[in-house]
């Protein structure tokens, strides 16, 4: 009877409303659905002006893969320790449920920091080559940074477009938002996430604190929990899509 | 017992943390391998379909595990599958009208 009262409780069936369904999580379910709609319309945006910047830097200039799908790691496991704090609560167990609860905000914490490193590491990225090298790649005919490229044009090449061999070219390329097409929709996307990652772990945190006082979230009451969780998921699936789109398919040379 | 519930209800027993562990696993192989396979220049185009797939299916698993979409009443899961084919839809229409390719 006890575990019939608590899987009621879990999914929030049988309330007193006309769909038999709690409101509270019909509404989160409503919110998720419309924030796909916002996400996916951002990531429209980004898609339909990639490529279309009239200058760079461009993202196989500033992105940096590893440690980006560090960051994806570690939002992904943040996933895990929420459900893992969920289900600890789930069975009664208040000190698990608090570590695993704490774990989360840590990592979600860990991400908007990586994500604060790559901004600002954007904002003030530098190029520097030697001219020889590029040059020697143009001539063997191998890829070179739309960046590298521009600077080599620009700096490495004299009136008469021969090569200034010893000379060396170190400057500021840095990606704001309004630098081109690219920063604007890339920071308008990526922003938009972190502050919805940055809201889950106040959530979260609060939740935590929450559990301290008697009676507030117990295993009983715990569809606070439940839609906190929801949430810090739904965040997780959208970066999913992100680094996918934006990320891996940003640097792949024939997107 | 079971016979006398919600059909929704049938399926309301909620993974195991040992399941949760290994979703994650899977999740974290997967991304690994979509890292790896970004760096297999010789694939070209192949990247963005198998890349597609992946990330879909990690999607999918996060949505029906860890969401509990597959254990939770249907009408959940149609507001919010429902909001992610709009979405879908509006970036093809968009890819489409623009014609991202040229």
């Amino acid at each position: 009877m006890a575990q019939e009262h608590i899987a009621t409780a879990d999914h929030g069936e049988h309330e007193a409303t006309t769909t038999g369904l709690n409101h509270r999580k019909m509404l989160m379910w409503a919110f998720l659905g419309s924030d796909c709609m916002f996400f996916g319309s951002l990531i429209a945006t980004y898609l339909v002006y990639q490529g279309k910047s009239l200058s760079g830097p461009l993202p196989i200039d500033v992105f940096d893969i590893p440690v980006t799908s560090v960051s994806t790691f570690v939002l992904l496991m943040s996933s895990m320790s929420m459900v893992l704090a969920y289900s600890a609560l789930n069975r009664g167990n208040m000190k698990a449920f608090r570590i695993w609860m704490v774990s989360t905000a840590i990592m979600g914490s860990t991400f908007i920091g990586f994500q604060i490193y790559e901004f600002s590491s954007f904002s003030t990225h530098h190029i520097h080559f030697e001219c020889s090298e590029v040059a020697e790649k143009i001539e063997h005919g191998e890829y070179v940074k739309a960046g590298h490229n521009h600077f080599y044009q620009k700096e490495c090449l004299d009136q008469n477009g021969i090569l200034k061999a010893d000379h060396h070219v170190d400057e500021e390329y840095g990606l704001k938002p309004q630098t081109n097409l690219f920063g604007t929709t890339f920071f308008t996307l990526t922003g938009f996430h972190g502050a919805h990652v940055t809201l889950g772990v106040v959530w979260l945190l609060s939740i935590f604190f929450l559990s301290f006082k008697k009676g507030v979230i117990t295993r009983e009451k715990n569809l606070d929990v439940d839609l906190a969780a929801l949430y810090w998921h739904f965040v997780d699936v959208v970066w999913i899509v992100i680094f996918t789109v934006v990320y891996l398919f940003g640097v792949f040379e024939g997107f | 017992m079971s016979q006398e519930m919600n059909p929704s209800e049938v399926h309301n027993e909620h993974p195991t943390a040992g399941l949760y562990f290994r979703i994650a696993m899977i999740l974290s192989v997967v991304t690994a391998i979509e890292v790896g396979i970004f760096y297999l220049t010789w694939l070209g185009y192949w990247i963005i379909p198998i890349l597609f797939v992946l990330s879909a299916g990690k999607f999918a698993l996060v949505a029906m595990y860890y969401m509990h979409l597959k254990f939770d009443h249907k009408l959940f899961s149609l507001m919010f599958v429902g909001g992610f084919v709009l979405a879908t839809s509006v970036i093809f229409a968009l890819i489409f009208l623009f014609q991202v390719w040229l």
